[in-house]
């Protein structure tokens, strides 16, 4: 049988045949220009009617693409083409429309931001000024929330670390599989649950006031998880051969652990704790409750008030003064900076640290 | 070679671990660090029973002094005497806007996903994939500062609009003229918070699409939305409940992004686009600074039920997850 396709392969080659047993196909230009010919039909339309918003416009120009493409596509290369184009349109559709407001957000952010901000606006507190006075600075939030987080970061590693260790290297049985769902379930909390618990036992209970070491401890129970998670991941691609290696030459456990996982995949997790960081830095909710804010510089978050960047952006938005909204906006744009700068860095330190899984 | 593992090998160590043969640690530095790790695991065990309880504790005395019905009274009244403090408003609230965020973000995040996994070319999509994982980082704070100062005056002509065109749906019609503080602006800044949340697990589940899956749909002839439609879909479909499931758990707490938006109040009204209404999170953050030790009390038993949905929406999507366990969805 194959000699019979391979001598007819000759035959075919010659062009009048293979045409036939091939579709038809638009030409490539085809989406442009269908592309093109609808955003000048709803341009058209538009202007006739005299519509001022360009969304109308654009969503106009889209039916007419659409629909263009899949009439125009049937009658050329068939029905199931069609449906692969429209497929094809809607998911970048989709797209757009997501890019379309997160642009947005990151360019009103920008822009907005970079009027207020500069060395004053760093490097000075809220004192003394109220909502209709120009001025004034975000030197206390930075304060506020780099504490915070320090603090959260200070409790949260370690415990996240020893549990990621314990399921990975430990953890059998049912208290594993426990852990291991809480902690899923953990990273679900709500930030202002996590904030209303450490109000309930911590100041309601205990009778503590509000400070900076409140919120670090509602922030703290946001991150534990978050930490656990990346890290337990990050252990699992170390290879067993190494574990192995190590265990055969007499080596304990523990030092195995410390000496030789830990630091395989250390790059992982570092970024892990890095993205942590990030989540926790933005967090509102429970600084809300818990530490309140301040227009002044409080270096001690154990005792008293304290500003954090997230509440400060919220706390001058809710004044609602063109001055308090420029503020609002400059500690925005330095927050989403700093959060994407820790990203950054992360995922650079995931990429150049990355454990080696491959041969 | 012969040399070196004298020097630098502890050659004493194989012959001390004999008695203990059957996997239980007898040096102390393994006993206390499995101490050390099993503990930490079970803080985070107890971390967890202590929220509930202490939420539950605190609610309870609230609950015990109120004179209306928690579940269906329409009004927060606290410190007022008697008490009457009921959560309708806010299950309602929470609910409604967290349906028109999952309606727009759910279809429009697989779509993304597909983009980014199967549709756009290799070059662009490592970059868009880390520029969703950078979206999914910025903080809620910053959404809500752009939902309410530049969201809320693009969408009062489309409120109009709707409300022209759409106002004999009922839910669609308004009242007045007021600017667009309502529970539609809501769902559709959720919507745009998730989005990112939804689009990352969803794409990671596409990618896992065994290869041999579509290959052998496209040499059957399929094109691409076929292959899609025939082996993406039907591989990822636990994959994108689950991560619609995370997404809202997310828009169920979402806190600040609600509070700057809304304009809340304790009227109902089925309208979506008439200011009013309120969240679990939203109205913690709000009546919070005026409340006295019993409101907040009172807070805490609305902030219990918001626990408990959150709980039971996250752990269904865990549990859907768990069944598929390539992949996690860790990094949601």
């Amino acid at each position: 049988m194959s000699h019979t396709v391979i001598d007819r392969k000759p035959s075919t080659g010659e062009a009048p045949p293979a045409r036939s047993l091939a579709h038809r196909r638009m030409p490539r230009w085809a989406p442009a220009g269908i592309a093109l010919a609808s955003v000048a039909l709803a341009s058209a339309i538009g202007m006739a009617a005299g519509w001022e918003s360009r969304v109308q416009w654009g969503m106009i120009a889209a039916v007419f693409f659409v629909t263009g493409t899949y009439v125009i596509t049937t009658a050329v290369e068939g029905s199931r083409q069609a449906k692969d184009r429209i497929a094809t349109s809607v998911v970048w559709v989709c797209f757009v429309l997501a890019i379309v407001p997160l642009a947005s957000l990151a360019w009103t952010t920008v822009e907005r931001g970079s009027r207020i901000l500069d060395g004053y606006f760093l490097s000075h507190s809220m004192a003394g000024l109220n909502q209709n006075t120009p001025g004034g600075g975000i030197y206390h939030a930075i304060i506020g929330t780099l504490e915070q987080v320090a603090i959260a970061t200070l409790i949260a590693v370690p415990i996240g670390l020893l549990t990621a260790i314990y399921l990975v290297e430990y953890g059998r049985g049912s208290l594993a599989k426990a852990v291991t769902f809480f902690v899923d379930v953990m990273t679900g909390i709500p930030s202002i649950v996590a904030g209303l618990f450490i109000l309930s036992t911590w100041v309601l209970t205990f009778d503590m006031g509000p400070s900076g070491f409140a919120g670090a401890l509602a922030l703290t129970i946001l991150m534990m998880p978050v930490v656990v998670r990346s890290t337990e991941e990050m252990l699992k691609l170390v290879p067993n051969e190494l574990r192995e290696a190590s265990l055969a030459l007499g080596v304990p456990k523990w030092r195995t652990i410390l000496k030789v996982v830990l630091p395989t995949a250390i790059g992982g997790i570092t970024t892990g704790v890095m993205l942590a960081v990030a989540r926790i830095a933005g967090e509102t909710a429970p600084v809300l409750l818990l530490v309140l804010g301040s227009s002044f510089i409080n270096n001690d978050p154990f005792d008293g008030t304290q500003a954090s960047l997230p509440l400060y952006v919220y706390q001058e938005y809710m004044l609602g003064t063109p001055h308090s909204y420029d503020r609002a906006w400059g500690a925005a744009l330095v927050l989403i900076i700093f959060v994407m700068v820790l990203n950054l860095v992360a995922r650079g330190i995931a990429r150049w640290k990355a454990p080696k899984t491959g041969r | 070679m012969t040399t070196a593992p004298t020097a630098s090998a502890p050659p004493p160590a194989p012959l001390t671990p004999e008695p203990a043969a059957k996997g239980k640690a007898t040096r102390p530095g393994d006993k206390i660090f499995i101490g050390l790790s099993r503990g930490s695991g079970i803080f985070l065990l107890v971390v967890m029973a202590a929220i509930a309880a202490f939420l539950t504790y605190r609610a309870y005395i609230a609950i015990s002094e109120n004179e209306a019905n928690f579940l269906t009274a329409f009004e927060w009244n606290p410190q007022g005497d008697p008490p009457q403090f009921g959560i309708a408003i806010l299950v309602y609230g929470t609910i409604v806007s967290s349906i028109i965020a999952m309606i727009i973000a759910v279809p429009i995040s697989v779509g993304i996903a597909l983009f980014v996994s199967h549709y756009a070319s290799r070059r662009l999509a490592g970059p868009l994939g880390y520029l969703i994982d950078l979206l999914a980082a910025v903080p809620s704070i910053v959404y809500g500062l752009w939902g309410a100062l530049v969201l809320v005056p693009y969408l009062d002509g489309m409120n109009l609009w709707l409300d022209q065109y759409f106002g004999w749906t009922y839910i669609f019609e308004k009242s007045g003229s007021g600017p667009a503080r309502n529970l539609f602006t809501v769902g559709i800044l959720l919507a745009v918070m998730i989005l990112p949340v939804i689009t990352n697990v969803t794409r990671e589940v596409f990618l896992q699409v065994p290869k041999m899956h579509e290959e052998a749909a496209l040499a059957l002839g399929a094109t691409r939305w076929e292959v899609i439609r025939m082996s993406v879909l039907p591989f990822g479909r636990s994959g994108i409940i689950s991560a619609s499931m995370l997404g809202l758990g997310r828009a169920l707490g979402e806190t600040m992004a609600v509070a700057t938006v809304l304009s809340p109040s304790f009227l109902f009204s089925g309208h979506l686009l008439d200011p009013g209404g309120g969240t679990f999170a939203q109205n913690i953050a709000a009546k919070f600074n005026e409340a006295n030790e019993f409101g907040r009390d009172a807070l805490i038993a609305s902030g219990l039920v918001l626990f408990v949905m959150t709980l039971l929406v996250n752990g269904a999507a865990r549990l859907i997850i768990a069944r598929r366990k390539e992949y996690s969805g860790a990094n949601a």
